[in-house]
Formats: C-alpha cells, sequence, structure tokens
C-alpha cells in the first residue's frame, strides 16, 4: 500500500473510562487507549468479553463520559463542555449501530417513525411528504422496501431489523458510523448479507467505520486495519493483513490460533497455543502488562514495568516487552 | 457395525397459536459406539429439537413427537414411559447445554450437583459420590478440586462451568453425550480450552458425541461426521472431509461460501439471498429451493430423495438427479484452495 498522507477524522488520546464498583472499587473498564481513524477507513476493534471494546465505542460517541482522555473529531474535541446545539451538530456526523437488533428498535413504533425520528430531531425533512420519502429512500437503500414503512419491529426477522438499524443510522447522512457487534446475533448465511450492505454503503457513500466485533475472521474480512484489546488495553494495531500473517503480540497470536478454522485438514494439523486460565478482573488488574498471567513468554520485567506503545515496525503498533530491546536488556 | 442410536423418520410438531409448527419433518440418522457427529444449520432448522426430541426434553403440553422411531439400544425411545427415561437421561445419555451461567442451579453447590447423578443411578454413597465428584472435576480440569467441589456456581469462570456442566454430563459414564452449541456463549481463547478437552475426553471415555451447532469452524475441529439440517430436515450428511471438501447440496455451498476465510483476500461474501421458510407452512418441495440459486420447476413441488453419493455420503437434492444440468459449487465454497 502507498504510504500517503490519509486525512485523520477521529483521535483518541489516552481515553480512560472508570466505573464504580462496589464500595471502593473502581472498575477499569478502558484505560488509556490512543488510536487513529483515517476517512474513508474501517476500523476493527477485536477481543475477548469484558476488554472495553463495547466500552471504548461508546465513549467516543458519547454515550459515557470519558473519565480521561480525549476524543477528537476533526479536530474538535468530543468531550469538552458542549451546548445541545453544538452536540446536536456533533451527532449528525456519527451514528452508532447496536448488537441486538432485538433490543435496539422500539417495539412500539413503526419503523418508518423509528428511522424517521433523526430526520425529525434534526429538522432535515420540510413536509410530511419529504419525510415519507427519505424515509422509502433509506429503506429501498438498505435492501429493504417502502410496504415495510408502516409495520413494527416484530413483523421483521433479525437480519431485516439490523437493516432497520442500518437504515435508522444512515438517517441523518453520517460520515462517520460505529457499529457494535452488527452481526453477531444473527445467522451465518444472514451475517454475509449484512456484512455485504455494509461494504456496499461504505463504498457508495464514503463511510467511516469503526467495527467492534469479537468474531476475528470477519473482522478481518470487513477492515482495513485492526486493534487488538485485552483487558481495557490495546495490545497491538496495525493493518488487517499484516496482523494475521505476522501477529507480534502473544496475546494475539493465541487469539488467531484459537478460531477454529472450517477446515477439517487444517485443524487436524494445527498447532495450537492454548491460554491457560481466564481473564483476570478489571477491577483489580494484573500491575505490568495485563496480560503476563497468562502469557506464555512473560518476564520479570513484565510485573514490574507497563509496555510502551511503541512502532514495532512501520504502521505495526504493539504494547509487548519483547519488541523494546531497552525492556529485555533491563530483564537479563 | 452396530448402530448406538438411531433415528427414523422423526417427525416433530409444536401447537402454538398460529398454528402447528412442524419443526422436525422426517429426520433419519444414525451414531457408532464413540463417534463424534455433529449437526449443522441455522436457528430454526431444527437440530436441538432434534437433540431434545431424543431426550424427550419437548415441553409436553406443546410439543409431540408426531412419528417416526428413536432406536437406543434396542429401545424406542419415542414410546418410552416418563419413568424408563428417567432411568436413561444422565446414565446412558446426557446433556450438556449451551448457556454455562443458566445450566447449573445457583442454590446448590457444584459438588452437590455432580453428587445428584450419581446417587441416583449408581447408588452409590455420600462419601463415594464425593469422591467420584473430585476425580471428575480433576478430569475436567479445574484445579484445587478438593476445595473447589464445595463452592456455588457464582464462584466459578463461564469457561470453568462450563467445565463443571461437562463433568456433570459424564459423571455416569454415558454412552451418548449431546452437545448442544456447547461453546457459542464463550469466548474464543476459552472455547479452545473447551474443545480441547472435549476431544481428550472423547479419547479417554469413549462416549459418542453428538455436538449441536452453527460454527463451522467448530465442525471442523471435533466432528468425524456431519448431517446439515435445513428447515427441519437433513439436506446432506456425509464424513467432515466430505462436507467440506466434495459438498454436493447448494445448502452447505452456501454456508461454507458465506464465511469469510482468513486466508483468502475475497472482497464479497457469497450471501445465501432470502430468509429460512416458514415451517408453519412449509414448502411442499425441497425447503431451500426459494433460495437456491440452481432452483428448477421440479425443486417447488417435490421434495429430492436423499441420494447416495458415496456409501457414507447422501444429499437431498435435485441437481443429483442423471436428469438435471450438471453444477460445480461456486468458487467461495471451495474449501483448503488447489488440494
Amino acid at each position: 500500500m502507498a504510504v500517503v498522507e490519509r486525512e485523520k477524522l477521529l483521535e483518541v488520546k489516552n481515553l480512560k473510562k472508570y466505573f464504580p464498583a462496589g464500595k471502593k472499587g473502581v472498575l477499569q473498564a478502558v484505560d488509556d487507549v490512543s488510536f487513529d481513524i483515517y476517512k474513508g477507513e474501517t476500523l476493527g476493534l477485536v477481543g475477548e468479553s469484558g476488554c472495553g471494546k463495547s466500552t471504548t465505542g461508546r465513549t467516543i460517541i458519547r454515550l459515557y463520559d470519558a473519565t480521561d482522555g480525549e476524543v477528537t473529531y476533526e479536530g474538535e474535541d468530543v468531550h469538552g463542555r458542549k451546548s445541545r446545539s453544538e452536540l446536536k451538530k456533533f451527532n449528525r456526523k456519527m451514528q452508532m449501530i447496536f448488537q441486538d437488533p432485538y433490543a435496539s428498535l422500539n417495539p412500539r413504533m413503526t419503523v418508518k417513525d423509528i428511522i424517521a425520528e433523526g430526520i425529525d430531531i434534526h429538522g432535515l425533512a420540510k413536509t410530511k411528504k419529504d419525510r415519507d420519502n427519505r424515509v422509502y429512500e433509506l429503506l429501498e437503500t438498505v435492501g429493504l422496501n417502502r410496504e415495510h414503512a408502516n409495520r413494527y419491529p416484530h413483523e421483521f426477522s433479525g437480519g431485516q431489523r439490523q437493516r432497520i438499524g442500518i437504515a435508522r443510522a444512515l438517517a441523518v447522512d453520517p460520515d462517520f458510523i460505529i457499529a457494535d457487534e452488527p452481526i453477531s446475533a444473527l445467522d451465518v448465511s444472514i451475517q454475509a448479507q449484512v456484512v455485504n450492505l455494509m461494504m456496499e454503503l461504505q463504498k457508495e457513500r464514503g463511510l467511516t467505520y469503526l467495527f467492534i466485533a469479537h468474531d476475528l475472521s470477519m473482522v478481518k474480512h470487513i477492515s482495513d486495519r485492526v486493534g487488538v484489546m485485552y483487558l481495557g488495553n490495546i495490545v497491538e494495531l496495525t493493518t488487517s493483513d499484516e496482523l494475521y500473517e505476522e501477529p507480534l503480540h502473544p496475546y494475539t497470536q493465541a487469539l488467531l490460533s484459537a478460531i477454529p478454522v472450517p477446515d477439517p485438514e487444517l485443524e487436524r494439523s494445527r498447532e495450537r497455543i492454548i491460554l491457560e486460565g481466564d481473564v483476570p478482573s478489571p477491577i483489580n488488574p494484573p500491575s505490568g502488562c495485563r496480560f503476563r498471567t497468562r502469557c506464555p513468554h512473560a518476564m520479570d520485567v513484565c510485573a514490574a514495568v507497563k509496555p510502551k506503545w511503541q512502532e514495532a515496525r512501520e504502521g505495526h503498533w504493539v504494547a509487548c516487552h519483547l519488541y523494546d530491546e531497552e525492556a529485555v536488556k533491563q530483564n537479563n | 457395525m452396530e448402530k448406538l442410536l438411531e433415528l427414523d423418520n422423526l417427525h416433530v410438531s409444536f401447537q402454538t397459536y398460529g398454528g402447528e409448527v412442524k419443526a422436525v419433518r422426517g429426520v433419519s440418522l444414525s451414531l457408532d459406539k464413540g463417534e463424534s457427529l455433529a449437526i449443522v444449520g441455522e436457528s430454526g432448522s431444527g437440530k436441538s429439537v432434534t437433540s431434545k426430541a431424543v431426550m424427550r426434553l419437548l415441553p409436553n403440553k406443546i410439543g409431540s413427537i408426531k412419528e417416526g422411531a428413536i432406536r437406543f439400544q434396542g429401545k424406542d425411545l419415542a414410546k418410552a414411559t416418563e419413568r424408563e427415561m428417567e432411568k436413561i437421561r444422565g446414565a446412558e445419555i446426557s446433556m450438556i447445554f449451551q448457556d454455562p451461567m443458566t445450566s447449573l442451579n445457583p442454590t446448590m453447590t457444584i459438588g452437590k450437583q455432580i453428587m445428584e447423578g450419581l446417587r441416583k443411578h449408581q447408588n452409590m454413597s455420600k462419601s463415594e459420590a464425593k469422591e467420584r465428584s473430585i476425580n471428575l472435576l480433576k478430569l475436567v480440569g479445574i484445579p484445587n478440586p478438593e476445595l473447589r467441589v464445595d463452592e456455588y456456581p457464582h464462584q466459578f469462570s463461564g469457561g470453568m462451568r462450563q467445565r463443571v456442566v461437562i463433568a456433570i454430563a459424564l459423571a455416569c459414564n454415558p454412552k451418548v453425550l449431546i452437545a448442544d452449541e456447547p461453546t457459542t456463549a464463550l469466548d474464543v481463547t476459552i472455547q479452545a480450552q473447551i474443545l480441547d478437552l472435549m476431544r481428550d475426553l472423547q479419547d479417554k471415555t469413549g462416549t459418542a458425541i453428538i455436538l449441536i451447532t452453527h460454527d463451522l469452524g467448530v465442525v471442523a475441529n471435533l466432528a468425524q461426521r456431519v448431517a446439515v439440517m435445513y428447515g427441519g430436515m437433513i439436506v446432506e450428511t456425509g464424513t467432515v472431509d466430505e462436507i467440506f471438501y466434495k459438498p454436493k447440496h447448494p445448502y452447505t455451498w452456501g454456508l461454507l461460501a458465506s464465511m469469510p476465510k482468513l486466508n483468502s483476500d475475497s472482497k464479497e461474501l457469497l450471501a445465501i439471498p432470502g430468509t429460512p421458510p416458514d415451517l408453519m407452512n412449509p414448502p411442499k418441495g425441497c425447503p431451500f429451493a426459494a433460495r437456491c440459486p440452481y432452483a428448477m420447476e421440479v425443486c417447488l413441488e417435490h421434495m429430492p430423495e436423499a441420494t447416495n453419493v458415496s456409501s457414507s455420503h447422501k444429499a437431498a437434492c435435485w441437481l443429483l438427479d442423471e436428469r438435471a444440468p450438471k453444477v460445480e459449487p461456486p468458487e467461495a465454497a471451495v474449501v483448503g484452495g488447489a488440494r
């Protein structure tokens, strides 16, 4: 890929989101996460449950207020104190698609009203006819038809509902969409339909996606770059091809080797890295590198020092002492 | 070879408000001693209902076996009384459920839950049963089993709970273990642990496994034979290699093609258009005809018979009829590339 100065759409710097847990506890859901998203790309965010990938997405769009750190969208701070009108302007540019198509649509509203809610709030339609036409157009864009407009969500299948969720996100003509596990509640054959639709829309409208999922093969398929999260930290970030061909972080390596591949011969011959134990609690995370308790390569320095987030190769970022010469020296 | 379990033309229906849902419509299957068979399909394909019918765990007011037989060691389970079934469940055939968070009783220690089956089926004394429970926990890889046997489910993580569920299922050395989406609720690294454990246990105990799943990766990892279900019927069965490398049914092609491959760069996934059939009014012909790109007139009218492709490989598709045009599977459905 040619190295072109690409335009940054979104910058996340040292983002932290802590939740209170019990009397004195603090759950560090996202702890010091930094990355950029470029215009027109799809950034995938993967990790196991509880790693903070959804919280990261929700904090970026300000469904949660950040504990610390900064999110800038086109150079503007998202988390600064903002008036209602300023926030509204911002919300038009950034939209979200949710995981569960059964829970994210109001069962008491018709599809037309669900999709048009954003249009109404932002006053994008002048007449009732204009509003209807916009809704019909959106329905057709996502592969449904205008007869569906007056029905209720329960009349649709999971895949169709997710299409309605996508139409709702598109209604205000956003530039950036955060998709939080948009396909994990769907059957395999339907997943492919929704992913194809999302990729088509991206091509047509020049959208930028943050695609959050735990299914690594689907993330690889849709993303240009992928970030891997573990227990509130991003441990590795690079282009999706490089991540799958040459993963550097031991966690990424284990994660990739754990996915069962639909190829019996390969499955029989494959050597697997099986991680011991479970993910530790984010209320009291391990010192130093958070992955060290399960890491097959853990050294003494891993418990003492938090690994630096550094560019191990061009465009390939990793947080691991194995790729930090100073740390390895210190350890010996 | 002697068949351990044989389903013969099984039909299961549910009486609902809107009418009769024909969830399973003529399933015939067999399971040999010690083998692992995967039943693959999407939600609503009837895979879980089939397994629940074997255990006779259908909700008894609305669900019923309409037709067919379930032969297990010379007995027809479809006609067995509840008392007879109680002797079989957990002792001869046992089950692992999808969600380890809800399949354990939160108010009982896990030791008590493992001992329940041992005390009932094998008349063990309390101390014998406890000792066996500790051994089982060790077998499924739970550290400090002597201490953990007296703990409650909430003190275990998801992966550990699934290990406990497996220990309960294996307690009485069953001949058949039905695993209904055993790893779906788990994260990939934990899934790898559990799959590894199940393969290891099968080697050690020789239990036959029926694996119910929608994940073809899990199938490739664990199964020896595969049955693909769609619309309440089995559309294709064969050894795992036959299904992955020489699939014959367009639905199997679609399933294989709609999964992204880690080692390929193809940009578009081959999605199966449309949605599965409504089993309240099942189609007259082939259930997949409405979504099948190769559908012919005959497909809409008549259900194809299962055709033998090889001695172990069968598919129910009109394309296999000698009068049908020759069709090659789409490129995206080819697994493993040049082999």
